[in-house]
């Protein structure tokens, strides 16, 4: 199935300038309907505003941390579904575990590039 | 004296010392309950007696010459004056490094906008190179994230340094005191002294402000 390159995406960070990055590169790559957050409250407050094709998070964020949006996201059988890829500067192996187990799609580890940002798009929505 | 009317004089007397003192005894202190207490003694003083007393006497010497030395390094100054100022410096760094990410990006996002209405061939171009200067525009938050951690382990230091000088009480007050005078009576600005480095935002002069600094002598 193509993927719907209009479909509404969530990008949440604490960071300005990284939501400004990813917003960047996913406009470079088409998807040009992003929303941002700077952390997971706002986040998951704004998932339960309007539906969201994919979430793209940092996970080191306050009040609210990725992980816990995630787990939350994954608790919570309205916005369970929906595609969750971690950004993080978190590397460790224990951090990568964690989320997996939390139900995470995807795991990006900061710094990253153009390239692997659309590969996990990819591996996690399918070719676009 | 009843044994235990001595036992409560005593224990009253450590009480009273503990409360004055902050810090561990003192070597006078020491040196004044072990007089009261051999004072009170009946009969001849054994030479098992005159050992710990000796011995105690060592030992509250130690902990002068330990609390002297340790007042001597003015470890107050580290958390008080070095370490603020570094954790400040650090926090300048953090912004500026942002502030300068955000004029780049805005740049960037400019030149991608433009590059819109070129050919495609050139535009295609462009937005490799736009690309590349979004990616590398990661560092800001990779950096933000070091620096703060190091801030974070500053801070730690300093809380336990607050402690270590709390424990020390009045020694580290008066080896401050006797210190802060005598740099005031140094204080002359040498060339070494005025090598400063970069001010923090708020503390430096502008370029308007040094020129009409600098108008001011003519």
């Amino acid at each position: 199935m193509a993927v719907d390159m209009t479909m509404p995406i969530l990008i949440v960070d604490d960071y300005k300038t990284m939501l400004r990055i990813i917003r960047n590169l996913l406009k470079q790559l088409g998807f040009e309907n992003v929303d941002d957050a700077a952390d997971g409250s706002q986040a998951l407050q704004k998932m339960r505003e309007k539906p969201y094709g994919l979430v793209i998070s940092d996970w080191n964020m306050e009040p609210m941390t990725g992980l816990q949006l995630l787990r939350e996201v994954r608790s919570d059988k309205k916005l369970a579904a929906v595609p969750f890829i971690m950004i993080t500067a978190e590397s460790k192996t224990e951090n990568v575990v964690a989320a997996k187990e939390a139900g995470v799609n995807n795991y990006i580890v900061k710094p990253f590039n153009a390239a692997t940002l659309k590969s996990k798009l990819v591996s996690v929505l399918g070719n676009f | 004296m009843p044994a235990a009317a001595h036992d409560a004089s005593l224990s009253a007397r450590l009480d009273a010392a503990r409360r004055e003192a902050e810090a561990p005894l003192t070597r006078d202190d020491v040196a004044a309950i072990i007089a009261e207490v051999v004072g009170s003694m009946e009969g001849d003083i054994s030479a098992l007696d005159l050992k710990i007393y000796q011995e105690l006497e060592a030992l509250a010497r130690y902990i002068q010459s330990a609390k002297a030395e340790l007042a001597a390094i003015r470890a107050d100054r580290i958390g008080q004056e070095y370490i603020l100022s570094a954790t400040d410096e650090l926090d300048a760094v953090v912004n500026a490094t942002e502030e300068a990410t955000g004029q780049i990006l805005d740049a960037a996002e400019t030149i991608q906008t433009i590059a819109e209405s070129l050919d495609e061939p050139t535009r295609d171009r462009i937005v490799e190179l736009v690309t590349g200067i979004f990616e590398a525009s990661n560092f800001q938050d990779i950096t933000g994230q070091r620096i703060t951690k190091v801030v974070t382990t500053l801070k730690h230091i300093e809380v336990k340094i607050d402690a270590m000088l709390n424990a020390l009480g009045q020694e580290v007050e008066r080896v401050r005191s006797q210190a802060d005078a005598a740099e005031t009576k140094g204080a002359l600005a040498d060339d070494k002294s005025l090598l400063n480095g970069p001010q923090l935002p708020g503390n430096a002069n502008d370029q308007a402000e040094i020129d009409r600094l600098l108008a001011s002598f003519d």
